[in-house]
């Protein structure tokens, strides 16, 4: 399961040299990062290291201030509509879901398709039945995310990002705000998604889902990427220090 | 293996609560009655409620003069209800014609009948509805009023008064200012300098001059401004002074709205590929408006109670033609004045009441469980 599909031709995503600031704090430092279509990755690394930050550049929730990001053959720059184009084929999760409570499970997930794809309301419906049949909860569709529990609410926002039909999905922590008894169900979900040969990033603390799904894991810490390899290597023989101090943390326990 | 560990769990059946911490009396112990000094401050409570209500009654129901004339109303001091009876037809319509103030009715009862099934939330069509009312009846509502086409004799506004001014100010004001308000709102918060300057300096501007200036300006100061020849109604110049008036203060409470939005909403409505417009319509305004309804219903009762200070430019609303009904030589009695103020505070009462009474099931209606 891990190996790296060959059907995919050039890169989904490849990152070139980029820095990033906020303010005079220098928040990602010459990173570079390609990621082949159907790939899947992993970036774990201590709070604070750019993870997230690194992941939100790539649909531009970020801005970086130099190097290059191209996305699905388009490159990111103050360009709105190619912003928009970058945004309509990366979907995202978010560690607080952030579901629309104003509207229904269905509501939440046909708006995009209905706006932005511009698609009928019917065809949006269904898409949108199938991925939550998907993520196995079509039976709470006319609920409200407020009615929902953590990992219900986490498995919707996956279906949302996917009713898009994103070529590229980001996961941002997705299970790092969730009770200990719902991480699998999203877990399940993300492993099932993967298997369908999704290219996914995912930042996440979740090692056994690095290990069974991913094709590479990165290891990140103060704004760079510090190593990365396959998983059974990188679990199993760190090359660099900080990563087997890292490592020795959070698996020691 | 052993047996002993093979316990199946069972949970305590539910038992109903004390009969005495429910209900009616449960309600009247926790509230009026839970310590010596509540239930003095209860019977206390009761006693001046009693007090105070019979008073009243008995001064605008049981002694009060209900049908005579002036002369009837000069002794004692009691509501002097032939008055109003007498005086009804301007409270409503003011100097408007009495052969055309059919039109005034219809276009009351056209605006109530539109209005009806657009606030009750399972009425269907609600598109078409908000069509024919906000588009369709303001042009109806214009030509009906005003006439001089359509073969309607033109009433000019000078002779309109009483409760269609009341109506016609606040109405317009309200729905005028809802969506500058918000434009303003967003404005202000907008990433491009120029708009939010020009936002901020039309909130300050409007904010820091009182309304009684804002409508002297109106009246008075911009005929002066205006090139020769060009006149402007001077009901229309009180309008949209109101107008502008009320949507800075409308802004401010939409933006304490918006601020109240989490920045993961603006993240995914980004992230799906939302545009600016869609993801403040769609997904950031809904949520905040229906934050602010307490705050927007207090300005719009406010702005109600306010088109009462038109009447130091000269026009008359409904608590202006009272005043004005006082100095009718033929009602100069000692109670005509009472009664007038006390009908215009129950009208304005339940006006204001109604508006907030619907604003609370509204509440009630759009909330949908996102407080846990």
């Amino acid at each position: 399961m891990n190996t790296i599909p060959q059907t995919g031709d050039g890169y989904a995503i490849e990152i070139t040299n980029m820095n990033k600031w906020f303010g005079s704090f220098h928040v990602l430092r010459d990173i570079n990062l390609q990621v082949r279509q159907g790939e899947r990755i992993v970036i774990c690394g201590p709070s604070g290291s750019g993870k997230s930050t690194l992941i939100r550049c790539i649909n531009r929730l970020e801005e970086h201030q130099e190097g290059s990001i191209v996305v699905d053959g388009i490159e990111l720059s103050n360009d709105l509509k190619k912003i928009d184009e970058i945004r309509r084929e990366v979907g995202m999760c978010f560690q607080h879901f952030n579901l629309f409570p104003h509207l229904t499970i269905l509501e939440n997930c046909t708006l995009a398709p209905i706006w932005v794809r511009r698609m009928s309301k019917s065809e949006a419906t269904d898409i949108a039945m199938s991925y939550l049949k998907r993520v196995k909860i079509p039976d709470q569709a006319l609920k409200y995310p407020g009615q929902l529990s953590g990992g219900q609410q986490q498995r919707v926002a996956i279906a949302r990002a996917l009713c898009m039909n994103p070529a590229v999905m980001l996961f941002d922590e997705p299970t790092s705000a969730l009770d200990p008894e719902m991480i699998k169900e999203v877990l399940d979900v993300m492993v099932d998604l993967a298997e369908g040969g999704m290219t996914m990033i995912c930042v996440t603390h979740e090692m056994g889902f690095a290990r069974r799904v991913a094709n590479r894991v990165i290891f990140m810490d103060e704004g760079q990427i510090v190593e990365q390899n396959e998983p059974e290597a990188f679990f199993t023989s760190p090359r660099n220090d900080r990563t087997k101090l890292f490592l020795s943390q959070i698996l020691g326990h | 293996m052993d047996t002993q560990s093979q316990q199946t769990w069972q949970p305590i059946p539910e038992k109903p609560p004390p009969s005495l911490s429910i209900g009616p009396v449960g309600w009247a112990r926790k509230n009026l009655f839970s310590s010596p000094l509540d239930v003095v401050l209860t019977l206390l409570g009761l006693y001046m409620t009693y007090v105070v209500a019979t008073a009243i009654l008995d001064w605008a129901v049981f002694g009060a003069v209900w049908t005579g004339t002036a002369d009837d109303c000069r002794e004692g001091s009691q509501a002097c209800w032939p008055f109003i009876q007498a005086k009804w037809g301007q409270l409503i319509y003011g100097r408007y014609p009495l052969e055309e103030r059919w039109r005034v009715d219809a276009t009351m009862i056209i605006g109530v009948l539109a209005m009806i099934p657009m606030l009750i939330p399972a009425v269907p069509f609600k598109k078409w509805n908000a069509i024919f009312l906000f588009v369709i009846y303001p042009v109806l509502a214009f030509f009906l009023l005003l006439g001089g086409s359509f073969a309607l004799p033109l009433v000019e506004t000078p002779l309109w008064g009483g409760l269609l001014v009341t109506l016609v100010t606040s109405i317009v004001g309200i729905v005028g200012s809802l969506p500058l308000g918000i434009l303003l709102a967003l404005g202000r918060r907008s990433n491009m300098p120029v708009v939010r300057m020009l936002s901020i300096g039309f909130i300050e501007f409007w904010r820091g001059v009182p309304l009684i200036t804002v409508l002297f300006m109106a009246s008075v100061m911009l005929p002066l401004f205006l090139p020769e020849g060009v006149t402007l109604d001077k009901l229309l110049r009180c309008l949209i002074g109101i107008a502008l008036f009320s949507a800075a203060y409308l802004a401010e409470v939409v933006r304490g709205g918006l601020q109240a939005i989490p920045r993961g909403q603006y993240e995914a409505a980004n992230a799906l590929g939302l545009g600016y417009w869609r993801t403040m319509g769609l997904i950031i305004l809904p949520q905040a408006l229906r934050l602010v309804i307490p705050g927007i219903v207090n300005s719009f009762i406010a702005l109600l109670k306010d088109t009462t200070l038109v009447l130091i430019v000269g026009l008359f609303d409904l608590l202006g033609i009272i005043q004005l009904s006082f100095t009718d030589p033929n009602w100069s009695t000692p109670n005509t004045a009472n009664t007038g103020y006390f009908t215009a505070a129950v009208m304005f009462w339940c006006l204001c009441f109604s508006i907030s009474r619907y604003s609370q099931f509204m509440e009630r209606r759009l909330q949908t469980g996102h407080k846990r």
